[in-house]
């Protein structure tokens, strides 16, 4: 009785990981597979071909989105790991009374919807007259990265001995010394993996990007999205991929810098 | 008279919780031992960082050599510290760690080098020097941050707690390399810890801290023999206290009484007129039984438990007014009183303190 109640338990845990990784990811799945098919309709296998793969790349306002979206997914995450670092640094450093406060409302942008966020850029974008287009997508994208870098920074800053920097003031060195020789270096894989994660979303917005971007602007995502509502072509699926493939990357070393700079870190103490 | 080389002046500190230090001055000569001794949160960190200068008094003055410090940011003290957790710098080598401070100084290469090796040779871990501090173990840590630390040649070593991770066996070892390396460097240390026996083991002077004030400062065997507060004498060793009020004094010895019988009280070590109360502190290993009653004394108990300890017998008793006693007895076990049976303290008068009384040939 119990043995065989002890075998249905065995039995539910694989069934119900199975099903949920299968509801998560066999949308994805097909978009993959399908990029790869020689028919323009998903759910019509008519064989193997690369050609939306050489279309896509044949393709000059593809390029252009695509160069896009790298300078911006590059020079936003550059500035959100500079400020979100900086940030962080000062905030579990100094004990300022409203440090709590200032935390809540650095973070909060992650919780707001995208929709808000996006039409709140516009409508301050176009009252203090700032250019809509690659100027204001970096602004924008930078914002909304900040926390990615600020959040996983912080947590580092934390679990960091606070001796380890008085003792390296004990040496002789100054404060700016200090932050260049001894917490600069090990909070560097945070900042690094922040920055990883802050590209993978820069990668993939469209909701903000939509609202901030000029005519002449364009980013891979925004392609995809007028891309699909004018009927979707076997190009998005290939764009689609190759997007997830990157962004796939960009997520996977971010976790990876964490693991390993955690178990460093942890060791030593 | 030796020279002074640190000097704390009237040092208070206060995190918005109640005073940390409340007015506490501290003389340390050059090249002595000073234990910092009392139990947590009695402020013997914040006292050390005060002098590191990782925090600052809110008034008194740090003096070094007799250079006032108390404005000068750590980086600018030629003060160094052994910290608690270690701090070495996780992603240095054993020889980067050491050779940090020397680097910050901006002295050439070579001579990092040498000075680097001398004291990796010092603390017996050369062979290790390119090794990463997650390598080591509790032990080797603990070497290389005495090594990094008295790489600068600083006049004062600030330690704190520095052997408060080991284990037991590894910990007196330290103790005794620790209290050679000062000897041979002839460095001043202020050494913080909350083991007494470490203190008494290690100290030149021991300044005993209770609630941000020094209780006693004063060499391990006055601290031992002549507490100055009852708190002294229950804190370091392990002692009965009796308290009771000065009968009658009678040349060199006075006699004490209180609900649990008289004793003699050794009369020269302080001032005792009749009807004044008087506190004895009696150590557990110098406290005897006897099954007669011994002349002089008249502390008749009742046994509670007999314990061996290790060589010796621990005999818990109760004495008459209701109070605990704990003695020491050299017999075996089965020679020892058993529970129940009435016993009669007793104890050499020379060797049992008056608190607060004068120590010896003072």
């Amino acid at each position: 009785m119990t043995a065989k109640r002890r075998r249905k338990r065995k039995l539910f845990s694989p069934i119900y990981l199975t099903l949920v990784l299968i509801i998560l990811y066999l949308p994805i799945l097909m978009v993959i597979i399908y990029s790869f098919n020689s028919g323009r309709t998903i759910g019509a296998w008519q064989g193997f071909t690369t050609s939306w793969y050489t279309r896509l790349f044949g393709n000059a306002l593809m390029a252009d989105a695509l160069k896009n979206s790298l300078i911006l997914a590059v020079l936003s995450s550059a500035l959100a790991g500079i400020i979100g670092t900086l940030g962080a640094i000062g905030l579990t450093r100094s004990h300022f009374r409203s440090a709590g406060l200032v935390e809540t409302v650095a973070t909060l942008p992650m919780m707001i919807p995208e929709l808000v966020l996006g039409m709140a850029y516009l409508a301050l974008f176009t009252a203090i007259g700032v250019k809509l287009g690659m100027g204001a997508l970096i602004l924008t994208h930078t914002t909304f990265c900040i926390p990615y870098v600020f959040i996983n920074v912080k947590s580092r800053l934390i679990g960091m001995d606070p001796a380890l920097e008085e003792a390296a003031r004990d040496l002789g060195a100054s404060p700016m010394r200090v932050l260049r020789d001894i917490t600069l270096p090990l909070i560097m894989p945070s900042v690094v993996s922040g920055m990883m994660l802050s590209a993978a979303m820069s990668l993939d917005d469209v909701v903000i990007s939509f609202f901030v971007t000029s005519a002449e602007t364009t980013t891979l995502p925004l392609k995809v999205y007028t891309g699909l509502r004018s009927g979707g072509t076997p190009e998005i699926n290939a764009l689609s991929t190759l997007m997830l493939g990157a962004i796939f990357l960009a997520v996977a070393l971010s976790q990876l810098l964490r693991a390993r700079s955690d178990k460093k870190l942890n060791s030593a103490q | 008279m030796q020279e002074v080389l640190l000097s704390l002046q009237h040092i208070k500190k206060d995190f918005g919780e109640g005073e940390v230090l409340s007015d506490i001055s501290l003389d340390v000569h050059r090249g002595e031992f000073v234990t910092l001794l009392g139990a947590s949160g009695c402020g013997k960190t914040t006292t050390l960082r005060i002098i590191s200068g990782l925090e600052t008094a809110d008034e008194g003055r740090v003096l070094l050599g007799g250079r006032d410090m108390t404005d000068l940011p750590p980086e600018k003290r030629p003060v160094n510290t052994v910290f608690q957790s270690y701090a070495l710098f996780p992603h240095m080598n054993v020889e980067k760690n050491v050779a940090y401070g020397l680097r910050l100084r901006g002295m050439d290469k070579r001579a990092i080098d040498k000075r680097v090796r001398e004291m990796l040779e010092l603390v017996q871990m050369s062979e290790h020097a390119g090794r990463m501090p997650s390598q080591l173990s509790g032990g080797q840590r603990q070497r290389i941050a005495i090594a990094r630390a008295l790489a600068l040649e600083p006049e004062l070593l600030l330690l704190d707690e520095p052997l408060g991770a080991l284990d037991l066996q590894l910990r007196r070892q330290m103790q005794v390399e620790l209290k050679r390396l000062q000897k041979q460097l002839g460095i001043t240390f202020i050494y913080i810890t909350h083991d007494q026996e470490e203190a008494v083991n290690m100290s030149d002077r021991i300044a005993v801290m209770r609630s941000g004030r020094f209780e006693q400062i004063g060499t391990p065997e006055e601290i031992y023999d002549a507490p100055m507060t009852r708190y002294v004498a229950q804190f370091i060793g392990r002692s009965t206290i009796l308290t009771g009020t000065v009968k009658s004094v009678s040349g060199d010895t006075a006699v004490i009484m209180d609900e649990n019988g008289s004793y003699p009280v050794d009369a020269t070590r302080a001032r005792l007129v009749p009807g004044k109360v008087c506190e004895l502190c009696v150590r557990t290993e110098r406290m005897r039984v006897s099954r007669e009653p011994v002349p002089g004394f008249s502390l008749p108990c009742t046994v509670k438990e007999a314990r061996y300890a290790g060589g010796s017998v621990l005999t818990y008793v109760t004495m008459a007014g209701g109070a605990e006693a704990v003695a020491t007895g050299e017999e075996r076990m089965a020679d020892a009183a058993q529970p129940g049976d009435t016993v009669y303290l007793c104890w050499n008068p020379a060797q049992a303190a008056v608190i607060g009384g004068a120590s010896h040939g003072a």
